[in-house]
C-alpha cells in the first residue's frame, strides 16, 4: 500500500465513523458545535498517532497474553499527557469536551488502529495511518457538529450565517445527535449504492468550482 | 432523600445512554433482541458497581492521600480491565449458570465507556462511598431501561418496510434520537 494511500483511506473509505461505525460516544456526545467536534477530533489523532508510532515500535517485545492489556496502558499514557497539555493550553476547551477527554482511552478506534495495524507495521506507516483516521474521524466530527450547530443555532464556528436568530433547538440538544447522524448515514449509503447518483453529484461539484474559478 | 434524587435523576433525567452519550457502542451492538439487552444490563449493572467501589477508595486511599490524581486514568482502566477478568474467572467457578447467563458479555465490558464513565463521575461530582454505589446502580439502571425500551423498538422494527438507504445502523439511530427526545420529557423533574 501506497504511503498515500494510507493516509487517504481512512477520509472515505474506511472512515471510523460513517462506515466503520466506531467511537460512537464522542462522535454523539461532543458534537454540538463545530469547534468542539474539531477540538475533540484533533485530541484523538493526537493520541492516536504517538499510539500507533510506540505500538509499533515496542509490540514485538510484548507477549501474545498480555498484548491487550500493554496495548492500554500505553494508550493511557498518551491521554494523560493529552489531558495535561489541554488543561495547562486549552483549558476553556477541555472544559467544554469535559468527560469525553479522559474517555479516549475506551474508543475504540484506538484501540482498534493499534490491534490491526500499528502492531503489524513499521513506525512511518503507523504513523501515517493514525493521521489518516485520525483526520477521518476529525473530519466526521466536524460535519456533524458543523450542521447540528447551523440547525440549532444558525451559526457556524461560531459565526452567525442569517441575519435573525434561527434554528430549533433539539438539533443542539441531545435527540439531535442521533437524527442528524442517523440521516446523515442514510445519505452517505444512498450514495455509495447509486454509482449514477454518485457522478452526477461530482459533476455538480465539478462545475460549481468551475464557476467560482471564473 | 437525597438518594432518591440520585436514583430517579440518573435512571431518566440525565439517562447515561440518551443524554450522556456513555456506552452507545452496546447499546447499538447488542440491542436487537430483549433477552440478550437483559443480559447486557445485568453484566454491567455488575461490574459498575464493582468498579465504582474498587476506585473510589484507590483514588481516596492510594492516589489522593500519595498526590498522584494525575495516575487517575492510567489506574482506573487497568483496575476495570482486570476486575473484568477476576469477575469472568470467579463466576465460571462459583456459578456456571450466572456465568453462562452473563458470560458472552464479559469481554465487552471492557472497552464500555459507561464503566469508566461512572467512575470518574463518581470521584468529579465528590459522593461519599454510599452515595457513589447508588449513584452506579441507578446509573446501570438506566442503561437496562434504555437498552430494554430500545431493544423491543428494534423488534418491532425488524418486521417493518423500511427505505433501502435507512435500513440498519441509520433508522436505529433516528429511532434512538426519537427515545430521546421522550426522554427528555423527564426533564425539569429534579
Amino acid at each position: 500500500m501506497s504511503k498515500f494511500k494510507i493516509v487517504t483511506k481512512g477520509f472515505l473509505q474506511e472512515n471510523p465513523v460513517f462506515v466503520l461505525l466506531l467511537g460512537m460516544c464522542p462522535t454523539l456526545g461532543v458534537t454540538s458545535s463545530a469547534i468542539n467536534g474539531l477540538g475533540m477530533g484533533l485530541a484523538t489523532t493526537f493520541v492516536l498517532m504517538l499510539s500507533n508510532i510506540a505500538i509499533s515500535l515496542i509490540a514485538r517485545f510484548i507477549p501474545d497474553k498480555v498484548r491487550i492489556p500493554s496495548f492500554i496502558v500505553v494508550i493511557a499514557t498518551f491521554v494523560t499527557v493529552l489531558q495535561m497539555v489541554m488543561q495547562a493550553y486549552l483549558p476553556a476547551l477541555f472544559k467544554s469536551l469535559g468527560l469525553f477527554i479522559p474517555l479516549i482511552v475506551v474508543n475504540c478506534i484506538v484501540l482498534g488502529r493499534a490491534e490491526a495495524f500499528a502492531s503489524k507495521n513499521g513506525p512511518v506507516d503507523s504513523m501515517l495511518d493514525g493521521i489518516g483516521m485520525g483526520l477521518g474521524f476529525s473530519f466526521a466530527l466536524t460535519l456533524l457538529g458543523g450542521i447540528r450547530e447551523l440547525l440549532g443555532s444558525g451559526k457556524l464556528f461560531g459565526f452567525p450565517c442569517f441575519n435573525e436568530d434561527r434554528g430549533s433547538l433539539v438539533f443542539i440538544l441531545a435527540p439531535g445527535a442521533f437524527l442528524v447522524l442517523g440521516y446523515l448515514i442514510a445519505i452517505i449509503n444512498k450514495i455509495k449504492n447509486d454509482p449514477a447518483l454518485f457522478s452526477r453529484l461530482l459533476l455538480v461539484v465539478k462545475t460549481l468550482l468551475r464557476i467560482n474559478r471564473i | 432523600m437525597e438518594y432518591i434524587i440520585i436514583i430517579i435523576s440518573a435512571v431518566f433525567v440525565n439517562n447515561i445512554v440518551l443524554s450522556q452519550f456513555l456506552g452507545i457502542c452496546p447499546f447499538l451492538g447488542v440491542s436487537k433482541k430483549v433477552s440478550t439487552a437483559l443480559g447486557m444490563t445485568g453484566a454491567v449493572a455488575f461490574v459498575m458497581a464493582l468498579a465504582t467501589i474498587v476506585t473510589f477508595i484507590v483514588q481516596h486511599k492510594i492516589l489522593n492521600p500519595l498526590g498522584l490524581g494525575y495516575l487517575q486514568t492510567i489506574s482506573f482502566i487497568l483496575i476495570i480491565a482486570s476486575l473484568v477478568q477476576l469477575v469472568e474467572i470467579i463466576l465460571k467457578k462459583v456459578s456456571p449458570s450466572l456465568y453462562q447467563a452473563l458470560g458472552v458479555f464479559l469481554p465487552l465490558i471492557t472497552t464500555n465507556c459507561a464503566i469508566l464513565g461512572v467512575a470518574i463521575l463518581t470521584i468529579q461530582k465528590d459522593f461519599n462511598l454510599l452515595e457513589g454505589v447508588t449513584f452506579a446502580v441507578a446509573n446501570a439502571v438506566g442503561f437496562g431501561v434504555a437498552l430494554v425500551i430500545f431493544a423491543g423498538l428494534r423488534e418491532q422494527l425488524e418486521l417493518m418496510d423500511i427505505p433501502k438507504g435507512l435500513k440498519g445502523t441509520p433508522i436505529a439511530l433516528v429511532t434512538a434520537g426519537i427515545l430521546a427526545m421522550a426522554f427528555m420529557g423527564f426533564s425539569g423533574i429534579v
